[in-house]
């Protein structure tokens, strides 16, 4: 068994859930590559070539593949995919972009999102916004697979793997880059922050989420939003929590003013504890919740801030 | 312009699910079915295009059992002009679709299609990127906006670190997500009319493909229950309970 390993990285760093990805490879066993692909990406290559369990990084540093745009990342990938029995990525936006269109370029199945590994071609996953668990056997010579990133453990950062370039450059004119806008934030990464504490509907507006910001402060934790917040506007989309937004599992997730929807629900029920402030005592987000706390959040979040 | 869009009949996204007592699959006999609420997110952006002029046609496609000619009735009544249905009742996945979408494709040559980003029952996100891969299309996905001028669509996407534009040569494939719009309701009299509206019917065997295989559902089971905790009194208590039985903090 060999295992290709597409990292993740951003602003020419490498992402956190790229240690989850290669802890969810050697799960499954064998030997395990990291491609890093990008633009100036030697930085990436060297934090890449650290982690434990890794044999080899094959780096494709070009301008093509800047932006990871799934075009030129899918050739890419199925230039390298014959040397593999499993290709696999976190379940980023990244990786589920680019994933599926190597796996149709290669005529095989996706297996998206695992949360568990059986055997080399047996995976547990989620169905339903995870209110199913489906063990999947995938009978394809290749299986491409996207990882949830919180279900496995990352790998340290003591290894050191050999470091190669890959010369395959990809020739896309079906795509172009025209431009970004990133949020900007001093807070740790939804995905990876040992503290979430997120606002629903019930926030009433993009300002009160000050109210989030300063115990997020004084807890150092990372703000997540329900998609009720999101699509009124008050924050950002890559805050959303959910279903079809971010999965998070942090040992504290503290849900204010969000009622419970099972949308929300599958992003965020795997937190170790869960905190619920509502001012519906039947909200059903009390029914997930180790401790829920009924009342106003208007006059509950000054005072938890204050006695933090 | 043409555009193609895709619809999947899946469990009303209100309902609470059950797995069926011998773990072989959810139960679905007498659930409440609908589409795809990014489909329908699909559908309300290729009518948007025709009410704004840009497009001409806009044609509904899905691929399932008989009953999924509802959806695209649906479909017709939010404004689609025709509709193409792949009959079939096997257990199809993304990449099956994929390749019975290609077909209509073929025939039916598209300048976009559109898809949902998700299906909410498998939770798959793939048939949009494979559908791309496999006719040789550039693609769009987690769409948030949208804009066609001089050949090309300049999409909007929603990433993990916020958004992201590329422009991508038309013909393209675009999957929407939660923003791109929202969607409208059908009206009695535009149900009533979609009753006439032309509905076509194909096989993969009469688009000369075969269904391929999805990967093997050995079993579905519920997950483990998460118990509910206790109320709390006060911002006092919780910090208490916090730091001292949960210790998290
Ligand atoms: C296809 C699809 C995908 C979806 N994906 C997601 C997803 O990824 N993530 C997600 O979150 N949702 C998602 N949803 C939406 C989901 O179904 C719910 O609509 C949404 O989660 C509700 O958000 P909310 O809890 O903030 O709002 P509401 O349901 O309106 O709840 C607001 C809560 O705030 C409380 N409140 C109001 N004022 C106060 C106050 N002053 N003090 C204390 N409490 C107060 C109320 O009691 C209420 O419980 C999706 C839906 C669909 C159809
Ligand atoms: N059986 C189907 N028929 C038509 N379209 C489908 C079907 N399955 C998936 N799709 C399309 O692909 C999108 C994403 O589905 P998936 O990749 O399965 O999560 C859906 O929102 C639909 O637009």
């Amino acid at each position: 068994m060999s295992i290709l390993v597409l990292a993740e990285h951003h602003d020419g760093q490498l992402a956190s859930a790229t240690a989850h990805v290669v802890g969810a490879a050697r799960t499954i066993g064998g030997d395990v590559d990291l491609l890093v692909a990008g633009n100036h990406v030697t930085g990436v290559a060297e934090s890449a070539a650290k982690l434990e369990g890794v044999t080899r990084v094959r780096v494709a540093d070009a301008p093509a593949y800047a932006h990871q745009l799934a075009e030129p990342l899918a050739d890419l990938l199925v230039s390298l995919a014959d040397d593999y029995t499993h290709v696999l990525a976190a379940s980023s936006t990244t990786g589920k972009n680019v994933l599926p269109r190597l796996a149709a370029l290669k005529d095989v199945n996706q297996i998206s999102d695992i949360l568990d590994v059986e055997s080399a071609d047996t995976f547990k996953r989620p169905i339903y916004a995870g209110n199913a668990i489906a063990t999947v056997q995938s009978a394809d010579p290749l299986k491409v697979i996207t990882v949830r990133t919180t279900a496995f453990e990352p790998v340290g950062a003591s290894g050191s793997a050999s470091v190669e370039a890959v010369d395959f450059v990809a020739d896309n004119t079906l795509s172009r880059f025209i431009g970004e806008d990133l949020a900007q934030s001093d807070r740790p990464e939804l995905g990876n922050a040992r503290i979430v504490i997120s606002g629903g509907r019930g926030m009433g507006n993009g300002d009160n989420f000050k109210l989030l910001d300063a115990v997020a402060d004084k807890l150092g934790a990372a703000v997540g939003a329900s998609r009720a917040a999101v699509d009124a506007g008050f924050v950002p989309n890559d805050m959303q929590v959910g279903q079809t937004g971010k999965i998070v599992a942090p040992e504290l997730y503290i849900a204010v003013g969000i009622s419970g929807a099972i949308q929300h629900l599958a992003g965020m029920k795997d937190s170790k504890v869960i905190v619920a402030i509502n001012k519906d005592d039947d909200a059903p987000i009390f029914q997930v919740a180790d401790y829920g706390l009924v009342g106003d959040l208007f006059e509950l979040l000054p005072e938890l801030e204050q006695k933090l | 312009m043409k555009v193609l869009v895709a619809v999947k009949r899946v469990i009303d996204y209100n309902v609470k699910i059950r797995v069926k007592p011998d773990h072989s699959d959810v139960d679905l006999t007498n659930v409440k079915m609908a589409m795809n609420p990014f489909c329908e997110i699909a559908v309300e952006e290729a009518v948007r295009l025709k009410e704004k002029g840009i497009a001409t046609e806009v044609v509904a496609v899905t691929v399932g059992p008989k009953a999924a000619q509802e959806q695209l009735r649906t479909a017709l009544a939010l404004g689609a002009d025709r509709a193409i249905h792949v009959e079939t009742d096997e257990r199809v996945e993304s990449l099956g679709v994929a390749k019975l979408l290609k077909g209509v494709v073929d025939q039916e040559k598209p300048d976009l299609v559109i898809l949902g980003k998700q299906a909410i029952d498998t939770d798959n996100n793939q048939t949009g990127q494979m559908l791309a891969a496999l006719a040789g299309l550039p693609q769009g996905t987690f769409a948030s906006a949208i804009g066609i001028e001089a050949g090309e669509i300049e999409v909007t996407r929603e990433i993990d670190g916020g958004l992201q534009t590329v422009a991508l040569k038309l013909p393209a494939v675009v999957t929407s997500d939660l923003r791109l719009n929202e969607p409208r309701y059908a009206k009695l009299p535009d149900i009533m009319k979609a009753k006439k509206k032309p509905l076509e019917t194909h096989t993969p065997e009469s688009l000369g493909l075969t269904v391929s295989a999805a990967p093997a559902l050995l079993k579905v089971e519920t997950p483990a229950e998460r118990k509910g905790g206790v109320k709390v009194a006060s911002v006092d208590e919780l910090v208490d309970k916090l730091k001292n039985e949960a210790k998290v903090l």
